[in-house]
């Protein structure tokens, strides 16, 4: 059962993936890519977690806790920096 | 009336926050993995250790009057809300015509002027039904919603506001 | 590990892959910026915290002891979302996007290539 069910959400991990590329190459605006490089974040924990499955591993969970971390404290600092920079101008 | 004054748990000067002592505990025991006494003490340092340090940058405390209906608000009401407001936004993300959503901006009027209070309100409209908190006025009044599919403001507002301004407030009473 | 436990897990890597999808289905095919803001903070943070869930139950079941540490992860996800999302939200007002949501490709090409 596993067998089937990890390829299949590797499958649609990787669909997921190249539609946040999509955006974030496409913008149109700053923020779209923001939002686009913190959807791909997340959905790179998924696939640390899906990997740590299907390893047996449990190293993959400090992977994905770190980027987590890291991924929402980028997502904040550019925003807020766009919001700074509005302001200022 | 600010919600912090005394709260039901005592706490002292070595003790700012004991609830947030006790979730820093559990926190540690999760990450480490394990339940052994040596993790457990460690724990209880560093869940002693951190409270102290950062008090001066959290100096109240928040006052939980009813934690029974927390638990009631956050297991029930909260959970089964997350998923079937994703049901529904997967649906209109798989709509075959996509200009037919509404999306629009909704303002609530706040009743509250709780700063804890407002956020865990507008973290909760964020995770729930098709909108997403975008901003809160200066004066703490209004909260501006952005909402993904909105057939009737007022209603939408009412909506949030009896759902889940009203048991919060009772919650944390004010 | 039983069957029972397997479908389950099976069951939420599923459903929490697709719900990703999901999520980036809508920032892929939505309009405007503020519509796009509803797919990751909701569909992908419920996907992503149903696979830890799944995550936890496997080692639960099939390693040493009980695992509960991708719990984490999850309560994690579920209390950045929506900060990060009102951030954004916060700076796109601010940079007026909610004026030009009526034509969003044509509206920065010129300066954002």
């Amino acid at each position: 059962m596993l067998s089937i069910a990890i390829p299949v959400a590797f499958a649609l991990l990787t669909v997921a993936q190249l539609l946040n590329l999509y955006r974030l190459l496409k913008g149109p605006t700053l923020l779209d890519r923001i939002l686009a490089l913190d959807t791909m974040y997340i959905d790179a924990i998924a696939m640390f977690i899906l990997m740590g499955v299907y390893f047996h591993s449990a190293v993959y969970f400090e992977a994905a806790l770190i980027i987590a971390v890291m991924g929402f404290i980028g997502t904040v600092a550019t925003s807020k920096f766009l919001m700074r920079g509005d302001i200022l101008e | 009336m600010p919600a912090y004054q005394k709260s039901p748990i005592p706490g002292n000067r070595w003790l700012p926050h004991p609830l947030m002592t006790l979730v820093l505990v559990i926190i540690w025991l999760f990450l480490v993995n394990t339940i052994t006494f040596g993790h457990l003490l460690l724990g209880t340092l560093l869940g002693i250790a951190i409270p102290w340090f950062t008090n001066r940058f959290w100096p109240e405390r928040p006052k939980i009057a009813k934690p029974f209906l927390l638990f009631r608000f956050f297991f029930i009401t909260f959970v089964t809300d997350v998923i079937v407001a994703n049901i529904t936004v997967v649906r209109l993300f798989l709509l075959p015509d996509i200009s037919r959503l509404r999306p629009r901006f909704i303002e609530i009027p706040l009743d509250t002027q709780d700063p804890m209070v407002i956020t865990i309100l507008a973290s909760v409209i964020s995770l729930t039904p098709g909108t997403v908190s975008a901003e809160v006025s200066e004066d703490r009044q209004t909260l501006i919603v952005h909402g993904l599919d909105v057939a009737d403001e007022a209603l939408a507002a009412q909506t949030i506001k009896t759902r889940y301004e009203a048991p919060l407030k009772e919650i944390f009473s004010c | 590990m039983t069957f029972v436990i397997e479908l389950l897990v099976s069951f939420f890597l599923v459903v929490g892959a697709f719900f990703a999808m999901a999520g980036s289905i809508g920032s892929f095919r939505l309009p405007d910026f503020f519509s796009r803001l509803h797919g990751p903070t909701k569909s992908t943070t419920l996907g992503v915290g149903a696979m830890a869930i799944a995550s936890a139950i496997y080692f639960s079941f099939h390693g040493e002891g009980i695992s509960f540490h991708e719990v984490l992860i999850t309560l994690f996800l579920f209390i950045t979302a929506p900060v990060s999302a009102h951030f954004l939200a916060k700076a796109a007002l601010h940079q007026g996007l909610h004026r030009k949501a009526s034509s969003p490709e044509t509206s920065r090409k010129s300066s954002d290539p």
